[in-house]
């Protein structure tokens, strides 16, 4: 019987030495250990310092243990990786965090109370946020309602109809100086329009809907006229080449095809305005009850009633404090389940790319 | 059904700049017409002019008249959507309609300007224009499913489908085969021989063999120099291009002694 052997490999000019795959887990390990080891010794657990202490005795351990394998140019490569990676987890901490603080502090006062009472004749504990949430989605619908057409429209006259003009141009400038308008500037424009056209000290949900078509119609013209812009005018053309007009061809065509990132784009949009607070606080007041007058009187949302209940508490603190918190659960969920419909808009209507 | 295209002094302009000049020729109707030239030497842009999609280009303007059965397509009050809905056309690259289905896309010509058919009479305007494309016994069983699931071919294929759901006069091709293998071609090239009963057909193209192949008639453009305008060098019938032309240009650019 002969024993199968296999011989060792020749060492070519191709081949190179390899670290075993569990190096990076292990000395990722190692220096997480030795990183809180290091702040015991030195006074005391800190998390932040045990990472930092951990990241870089990773980088030089994997740099040193693969430059004198693998050769520099791996090791270098493994020493970015680790850089890139840890970027991305230290720009993940203040997320994780602040959606575990708000999770935390807003389930106190995450119940159904809080969802079917205003504070109406509250004082203290108690009491809920329905005339907020009603206010901010009446606000932000209505603000949607004018700008996205107001906005799609916009993108479509950059992209379609004034390339090179000098309109298009002016537009374009005019719409980069909105997109930097500080949003407090956007309610006094809304305070002081309300006040020259029905009354001056006028504040309703309306204005604040205006308000905020102020600050969201920037965004959507320049996220839709991106969006306009790369469908590929092979598309335009052959549709012209049937014979369909211009305006059936941007219509049936042009549109559809980024449809799904326009809705994108317009959820982003609404995402950036809903936690808005300035320019509500101004245009929109504040009020205790549900406002069914959305043209008339004052109006809250969700951000302002954040606002109201920690800046002006009285006894017990932590009844407005926890109504603070689930104020801003509320507003972080709803954002979410945007985003959510968003994505599931923008996976119906996007463009069928495989079939086989 | 199929038309004659007549050219009369042409020139085409891409604002100032005068891309083509001074063309005259007749296209012949159920003939297959191919136009060969080295790049840049206008023949992709002539194609262009004679459904007015060069128009497409901002500034681009024509000089001349171009008559199609004796109508001005360039005259006052023409409309060039009409203009591109008798004179179908057919790119380059694939390019079927991201958001439709196989049966969408060929019925887009029909859905996009609003005609209004039975499920039945529509079903059947794709069933015969994709047979006439040579694709439907590919696709028969998958209408529903998007256009850009197929192989380049038969987006091409398809393409051209869409274009004859139309039920044009005339059928304009732009290098259909560029992007394609051999076999593809030869679909393409064998379908073009069918569609030639019905239609006028103008080609263009990079490859001599297939104009060689396919028309009956080759009209060879040229240019002088970069920045010089394209002009048609010679028109006559295929085999007389390619066996005995009468200009030394053609004769050089066949016989591949030039560019």
């Amino acid at each position: 019987m002969t024993a199968t052997l296999t011989p060792p490999r020749a060492s070519s000019s191709l081949t190179a030495g390899q670290l075993p795959r569990w190096t990076t887990p292990l000395l990722v390990a190692a220096a997480a250990v030795v990183g809180i080891v290091a702040t015991l010794l030195l006074g005391g657990f800190n998390a932040g310092l045990a990472a930092f202490f951990a990241f870089v005795l990773y980088q030089v351990a994997i740099f040193v243990a693969s430059a004198s394998v693998e050769g520099t140019r791996k090791g270098f490569d493994r020493l970015m990786y680790g850089f890139v990676v840890g970027a991305f987890l230290l720009a993940l901490v203040p997320l994780a965090w602040l959606a575990f603080t708000t999770l935390l502090a807003g389930l106190n006062r995450f119940d159904g109370q809080f969802f079917t009472w205003s504070m109406r004749n509250i004082v203290g504990e108690g009491g809920g946020a329905i005339h907020a949430i009603y206010g901010t989605l009446a606000v932000t619908g209505v603000a949607t309602l004018i700008s996205v057409p107001i906005g799609l429209l916009t993108a479509v006259y950059l992209s379609e109809y004034g390339q090179g003009k000098a309109l298009a141009r002016g537009i374009t400038f005019f719409v980069d100086v909105m997109t930097g308008v500080p949003s407090i500037v956007a309610g006094l424009f809304a305070y002081a329009l309300m006040g020259l056209v029905f009354r001056p000290g006028f504040v309703s949900g309306f204005a604040g809907s205006i308000a905020l078509s102020v600050l969201m119609i920037p965004v959507v013209v320049r996220s839709s006229e991106e969006l306009l812009r790369i469908v590929p005018n092979e598309l335009r053309e052959a549709s012209y080449a049937l014979g369909v007009p211009k305006w059936r061809t941007i219509l049936k065509i042009v549109i559809p095809t980024a449809i799904s990132g326009i809705v994108s784009g317009v959820i982003l949009a609404i995402a950036r305005i809903i936690g808005e607070t300035a320019p509500l606080m101004i245009a929109s007041g504040f009020t205790q009850s549900i406002n069914n007058n959305f043209f008339d009187g004052p109006m809250m949302t969700l951000p302002t009633f954040v606002y109201g209940q920690y800046a002006y508490r009285s006894l017990p603190h932590e009844a407005y404090v926890d109504r603070a918190w689930a104020g801003a659960l509320t507003l972080i969920l709803i954002v979410m389940s945007l985003n959510l419909i968003g994505r599931i808009i923008a996976k119906r209507f996007a463009p069928k790319t495989s079939g086989r | 059904m199929s038309k004659r295209i007549e050219a009369k002094n042409l020139d085409i302009y891409y604002g100032k700049f005068k891309a083509v000049e001074d063309v005259s020729m007749v296209v012949e109707p159920r003939a297959v017409t191919a136009f060969i030239g080295p790049s840049g030497c206008g023949k992709s842009t002539f194609l262009r002019s004679l459904n007015r999609m060069h128009e497409v280009i901002p500034g681009a303007y024509v000089d001349g008249e171009l008559l199609l059965d004796g109508e001005d397509l360039y005259g006052p009050g023409v409309d060039p959507v009409n203009v591109r809905r008798q004179i179908g056309m057919v790119f380059q690259r694939p390019n079927p309609f991201p958001t439709m289905s196989i049966k969408e896309n060929v019925l887009a010509g029909l859905k996009l300007n609003n005609k209004r058919a039975s499920k039945g009479e529509l079903d059947e305007t794709a069933e015969k224009a994709l047979r006439g494309a040579n694709l439907w016994e590919e696709v028969k069983n998958r209408l529903d499913l998007p256009g850009s699931g197929l192989s380049g071919g038969q987006q091409q294929r398809l393409c051209i489908a869409r274009a004859i759901a139309m039920q044009p006069d005339v059928l304009l091709m732009d290098e259909p085969c560029s992007a394609l293998d051999p076999i593809s071609t030869l679909a393409i090239e064998d379908l073009i021989q069918e569609l030639k009963a019905n239609y006028t057909i103008v080609i263009v193209t990079h490859n001599m063999q297939q104009a060689a192949r396919v028309s009956d008639t080759t009209a060879f453009f040229n240019i002088a120099g970069t920045g010089q305008p394209g002009k048609l060098i010679e028109m006559d019938s295929t085999e007389k291009i390619f066996s005995t032309p009468s200009v030394k240009a053609t004769e050089d650019y066949i016989t591949g002694r030039f560019g």
